[in-house]
C-alpha cells in the first residue's frame, strides 16, 4: 500500500517532475544530434503558444487528446486499461462520415453536428462491446483484445473506404470532400476576444463539446449511481459483489462509454479540419489519450491540462522540424515519446521516494505496509 | 494462571533453536510479547494456539520474513541475524507454508531448484539437480516424478515437494505451518510418518498447529501461544488434551455483557443442509442447517478455516451454494442458483462481513461514500441516476455521531481510519437499515479494546430489537458473552450446540475436532 501523499504533491509535484526529467532526456536527444536544447526548447513552446494559428493548432490537437483521455479514464475507473482507445476513435470516424455523406447536402451544419456526434459515440461503443463483453463474460484481459481490435478496425477501415466510401473513378482512399453543411464552424470569435487571429488553424467548436464531456465525465464518476458502481468495481470488486453491484453490467457499461468517448474524438478533424473521411486519421491521439489520463490522474480537470500540454508537443514539435533542419520529424517524435515515457509509463517512478521523504509518521508506515499479520495463524 | 513457564527436563538436551526475548509489534498490535523458546535438536516441537495467536508472526521471524523489534535467535547456540530467507536457508532452515509457494505449471524439478540454479545457464545445474534430488528421495523415502508438472499433483504430493525443496536447500531445522490444513486424514498421516523418519534421522522439526490431536500424536514437547505470549511450555507425554485446550484458550475474565435473557420469537433466518464447495470443489460446508430465531443471538464458535466464512458468504449471497435451502423470513432464497446480495438487502438481510477490508469497504473512497455501499440504490440518495451528496453526508453525519466514528468527518479518506472505527463505519451502515436478519463476521477482529465494547453493546441492543442475529467469531469469549446458543463447526460441520455457559475446555476440545459425545441437537 503506498503512503499518502499530500494532494499537491500528487497532482502537482510528481507531474512536474515527470515533466522535468522527459524534457531533460528530450534536451540531450537535441544535444546528441548537434543542436542547442534551450533554443530548441524556444522553438518548439514558441510554436505552440507563440502566434494565434499556433495557439489554434495546439488547441486543435488537445481537443483529440480530450477525448481519448476521457476514454482511457473511465475504464480506469472501472479497473479496465482500455488501450483500444485508438480503434475506437477511427471506427467512430465511420459513424461521422456515415452522417455526414447523408445529411451535409440537405441541411445546415448544426443538424448534421449532433447526429454526426451520435454516430460517432455509437460507433465508437459498438467498437468497444466485444472486448468489454469478453473480458465480462470470459475474463479475456481486456489489453489484449482492445490491441487487437485496434488492428482490425485499421483493416476494416481500409476495406470501407475502398470498397463502400471512396467515390467512383477517385485513386485515393477516402470519401468525397463534404458540403458546407458538414463543416463545424472555427472557434476564430474566440481568439478575437483576445485580439489574437486564428489564421489557417483548425480550431473549432468540438473543442466546447470537449469541455461539455469533460464535465459530463465528472458527474458520471462522481456524481452518479452509475459512477459509484464503476469506481467500487474498479477500486474493490470483491465489495461490489457484497455490495450487490452487477459486475457484467457494469463492466460492459463503463466500455462502451469509454468506447464512446473515444469515438467522438473523430468529429474533431473530420468535420472540423480535413471535411473527409481519411485513412489513419486519429494518428495516434488514441496512445497519447493513456498519457493524458495517466499524466490528469484520470480527472477530468487534470485531463485538460494534459491534453494542452500534449498539444502543445504536437504543435510546437511540428514547427521545431520545420526551424532546425537537424531535427527530423523522426526525431520529434523520438522527444514525443519521451514524454509519454516519463509521464505515462513512468508515472510512478518518484513516487516511493517522495512517499519516503513525506513520510510524517514512519510507524504508521510500517503498520499500513504489512497490514496481514496474524491472519493465518 | 496455570502456564507456568519451567522448562521440562527433556530440553536438557542441545538446542537446536533458541529464542530469548523476541518482541513485535505492528503499529499498537503486539503481535509477539518477550517471546522465549527452545527446541531441542532432532526433536518434534509443536506450536500451538488459537487464530491470532502470534504463532505465524514468530515463525516469520525465524524466517527472516520480519525483524524482531527485541530479541535474540540462537541457532546452535550462535546468536544469528536472520535478515533475510536467504539468511534463513544459510542457517540451515527451511519452511513448509501453509499455502504453498509452488510454481504451478513448473515440473518438480524445476521447483526445486527455484532460487537455487546456481549459474545463468540451468543445463548443469539441472543434472546436478535430479542427481542430487534422487539421493535424497532415496534417503528419507520420499518419492515423487521429478518430471511431473506440479499442478499434476495431489495435494499431499504437493507438500512433499515442499519438504524436498527444504532438505534440498540443506535444512536442518523445518517449520511446518498448519501442514495438514488442506490434507485428508490419510495424507496426513502419511505427512506424520515423513517426519518421524525426518526426526529419526536428526532433522529438527517446528509444526505450528491449532490441532490438539496432531500435537499429541506426534510431537515430542509443546508450546501453547496465547495473545502474542508463550504461555506454557509441556512434554507432550506429560500433558493432555484438556490441559492444552485450556491453555490455549486461556482462562480470561468475560468481557462483561450486560445482557438480559433472550426472547426469542419466530424463527427468521432457517438454514437446511446447505453445502457449500470451494473454487476447487473441496467441501466448505457440509449440510448444515440451523435456525435463528428473532431475538436471538446465535453464535458460530470454530477455529478459523473451519466452513465460518463459506457458510456466512452462502448465505449473504456472495458464494454460490452447492445444495441446501435457505428460508429468509418465511421466503426461500436461491442459494444454489441465482441469488444477489442486493436482493438479500431488499429481503431484510443485513451483513458485516469478516473481512472488512477486502469486503466490507472501498477504502480509498470517502467514509460517507462507504455509509451507502451496498444501499447506494436506495431512493433517499437518488434523484434520478444522480447521488444525491447533501443527503448522503447528513446522513453519514448522524452515523458518524450516533456510533461515535473518529474523526468525525464524512470527507476523510476511510483507508485514514483507525480499524475500530473502519469497523464501526460497515455496523452503522448495516445495523441503521433496520434489518430483519443481521449476519456478523468477526465484528471485534482488529478492533480497539474501547471499540469492543461498544460495538458488543449494539449487537445486544440490535437482539433486544427483535432481531435474528447469526454472529461467527473465532474469539470463544466473544461467542460466550454475546450468543445465545453456540454451535461448534469444524471441518465444515457442525459438531455440536452448547450454551454459552458452557466452559472454555469443552467448546475447546469442540473446536478442535474431538467427537461429541453428546448428543446434537440442531
Amino acid at each position: 500500500m503506498n503512503h499518502e501523499l499530500p494532494k499537491w504533491v500528487d497532482y502537482g509535484l510528481i507531474p512536474f517532475l515527470n515533466l522535468v526529467t522527459a524534457f531533460l532526456g528530450a534536451g540531450l536527444v537535441v544535444l546528441i544530434v548537434g543542436e542547442n536544447p534551450l533554443e530548441a526548447a524556444y522553438l518548439l513552446v514558441h510554436g505552440a503558444f507563440g502566434k494565434g494559428p499556433g495557439i489554434g493548432y495546439t488547441l486543435f490537437y488537445a481537443t483529440n487528446f480530450i477525448f481519448t483521455g476521457l476514454s482511457v479514464a473511465v475504464a480506469i475507473h472501472c479497473g479496465l486499461f482500455n488501450i483500444g482507445s485508438e480503434g475506437q476513435a477511427y471506427i467512430g470516424g465511420i459513424g461521422v462520415a456515415t452522417a455526414c455523406l447523408a445529411l451535409d447536402r440537405f441541411v445546415p451544419w448544426y443538424i448534421t453536428f449532433p447526429l454526426a456526434i451520435a454516430g460517432a459515440a455509437l460507433f465508437g461503443a459498438a467498437w468497444a462491446l466485444i472486448p468489454a463483453w469478453l473480458q465480462a463474460k470470459r475474463g479475456s484481459h481486456v489489453v489484449i483484445t482492445t490491441i487487437m481490435f485496434n488492428f482490425i478496425a485499421s483493416a476494416l477501415m481500409v476495406y470501407m473506404l475502398v470498397e463502400v466510401f471512396k467515390p467512383a473513378g477517385s485513386m485515393a482512399p477516402e470519401t468525397r470532400t463534404f458540403e458546407a453543411g458538414a463543416h463545424l464552424p472555427k472557434m476564430d470569435w474566440f481568439f478575437e476576444i483576445f485580439g489574437s487571429k486564428l489564421g489557417g488553424a483548425p480550431f473549432n467548436i468540438t473543442f466546447l463539446l470537449a469541455l461539455l464531456s469533460c464535465y459530463l465525465v465528472w458527474v458520471l464518476i462522481w456524481r452518479t449511481k452509475l459512477g459509484y458502481e464503476i469506481r467500487t468495481t474498479g477500486t474493490n470488486p470483491k465489495a461490489a459483489v457484497y455490495a450487490g453491484i452487477p459486475y457484467v453490467k457494469t463492466i460492459v457499461i463503463a466500455m462502451l462509454i469509454s468506447g464512446a468517448l473515444a469515438g467522438m474524438m473523430a468529429l474533431n478533424p473530420i468535420m472540423g479540419d480535413q471535411y473527409r473521411l481519411q485513412e489513419g486519421f486519429p494518428a495516434g491521439a488514441g496512445f497519447v489519450g493513456i498519457a493524458v489520463s495517466l499524466m490528469g490522474r484520470n480527472h477530468p480537470v487534470g485531463i485538460i491540462l494534459a491534453a494542452i500540454l500534449f498539444g502543445m508537443l504536437w504543435q510546437g514539435g511540428a514547427e521545431l522540424a520545420f526551424d532546425m533542419p537537424n531535427i527530423s520529424r523522426d526525431m520529434i517524435v523520438v522527444i514525443q515519446g519521451l514524454v509519454i515515457l516519463f509521464a505515462g509509463a513512468l508515472e510512478h517512478m518518484y513516487r516511493p521516494a517522495l512517499s519516503r521523504f513525506f513520510a510524517k509518521d514512519p510507524a504508521s508506515t510500517v503498520a499500513m505496509s504489512k497490514p496481514t499479520q496474524g491472519e493465518g495463524a | 494462571m496455570s502456564g507456568n513457564n519451567g522448562n521440562p527436563a527433556a530440553d536438557a538436551r542441545e538446542p537446536a533453536i533458541e529464542l530469548r526475548g523476541i518482541s513485535k509489534a505492528f503499529g499498537p498490535v503486539q503481535a509477539n510479547k518477550d517471546i522465549d523458546l527452545r527446541v531441542a535438536k532432532g526433536s518434534i516441537h509443536g506450536i500451538i494456539g488459537e487464530n491470532g495467536a502470534g504463532k505465524s508472526t514468530l515463525m516469520s521471524i525465524l524466517y527472516g520474513f520480519y525483524q524482531a523489534d527485541k530479541g535474540d535467535i540462537l541457532i546452535n547456540d550462535k546468536v544469528l541475524k536472520i535478515s533475510d530467507s536467504q539468511a534463513a536457508i544459510a542457517a540451515g532452515i527451511g519452511m513448509v507454508h501453509q499455502h504453498f509457494m509452488l510454481v504451478e505449471n513448473f515440473t518438480v524439478l524445476e521447483n526445486i531448484i527455484l532460487g537455487a540454479e546456481g549459474g545463468s545457464i540451468l543445463n548443469r545445474a539441472v543434472t546436478n539437480a535430479e542427481k542430487e534430488l534422487e539421493r535424497i528421495e532415496r534417503e528419507y523415502a520420499l518419492e515423487v516424478n521429478p518430471d511431473t508438472l506440479i499442478e499434476e499433483l495431489p495435494v499431499g504430493l504437493q507438500q512433499r515437494v515442499e519438504i524436498l525443496k527444504a532438505l534440498y536447500r540443506g535444512a536442518e531445522i523445518l517449520i511446518l505451518d498448519e501442514p495438514t490444513g488442506v490434507l485428508t486424514p490419510a495424507e496426513a498421516d502419511h505427512l506424520f510418518r515423513i517426519l518421524q523418519q525426518l526426526k529419526e534421522q536428526g532433522k529438527t522439526i517446528i509444526l505450528i498447529t491449532h490441532k490438539l490431536r496432531e500435537i499429541m500424536a506426534i510431537t515430542d514437547s509443546v508450546s501453547v501461544m496465547r495473545r502474542g505470549e508463550m504461555v506454557a511450555t509441556r512434554e507432550t507425554a506429560k500433558t493432555s488434551v484438556e490441559e492444552l485446550a485450556e491453555l490455549m484458550v486461556g482462562r480470561r475474565v468475560l468481557l462483561q455483557v450486560d445482557k438480559k435473557p433472550a426472547k426469542p420469537g419466530d424463527v427468521k433466518l432457517s438454514i437446511e443442509n446447505l453445502t457449500v464447495k470451494d473454487g476447487r470443489g473441496v467441501t466448505m460446508v457440509e449440510n448444515v442447517s440451523l435456525n435463528v430465531r428473532a431475538g436471538e443471538i446465535v453464535g458460530i464458535a470454530g477455529v478459523a478455516g473451519n466452513g465460518q466464512s463459506e457458510l456466512l458468504e452462502a448465505i449473504a449471497g456472495i458464494r454460490r451454494a452447492k445444495s441446501g435451502k435457505v428460508i429468509l423470513d418465511g421466503k426461500p432464497i436461491g442459494v444454489t442458483s441465482k441469488v444477489d446480495p442486493g436482493m438479500l438487502r431488499d429481503q431484510g438481510l443485513a451483513h458485516v462481513p469478516e473481512d472488512r477490508h477486502h469486503m466490507g469497504l472501498v477504502l480509498p473512497f470517502e467514509e460517507n461514500e462507504n455509509s451507502i455501499l451496498g444501499y447506494h440504490d436506495r431512493p433517499e440518495y437518488l434523484k434520478g441516476p444522480l447521488l444525491q451528496i447533501d443527503a448522503i453526508r447528513d446522513d453519514a453525519k448522524k452515523k458518524i455521531e450516533q456510533y461515535d466514528i473518529r474523526p468525525p468527518n464524512c470527507r476523510l479518506k476511510t483507508a485514514n481510519f483507525s480499524g475500530g472505527n473502519q469497523q464501526k463505519i460497515v455496523l452503522a451502515r448495516e445495523m441503521e437499515r433496520d434489518p430483519v436478519v443481521l449476519l456478523v463476521g468477526q465484528p471485534t477482529r482488529g478492533v480497539d479494546v474501547g471499540a469492543i465494547e461498544f460495538i458488543h453493546k449494539r449487537i445486544i441492543e440490535m437482539r433486544d430489537q427483535g432481531k435474528a442475529i447469526l454472529l461467527v467469531s473465532v474469539e470463544l469469549d466473544e461467542i460466550r458473552s454475546l450468543a445465545d446458543r453456540v454451535l461448534v463447526m469444524f471441518a465444515g460441520r457442525v459438531v455440536g450446540e452448547r450454551s454459552p455457559d458452557t466452559s472454555e475446555g469443552e467448546l475447546g476440545l469442540l473446536m478442535a475436532g474431538v467427537e461429541d459425545s453428546k448428543e446434537t441437537a440442531a
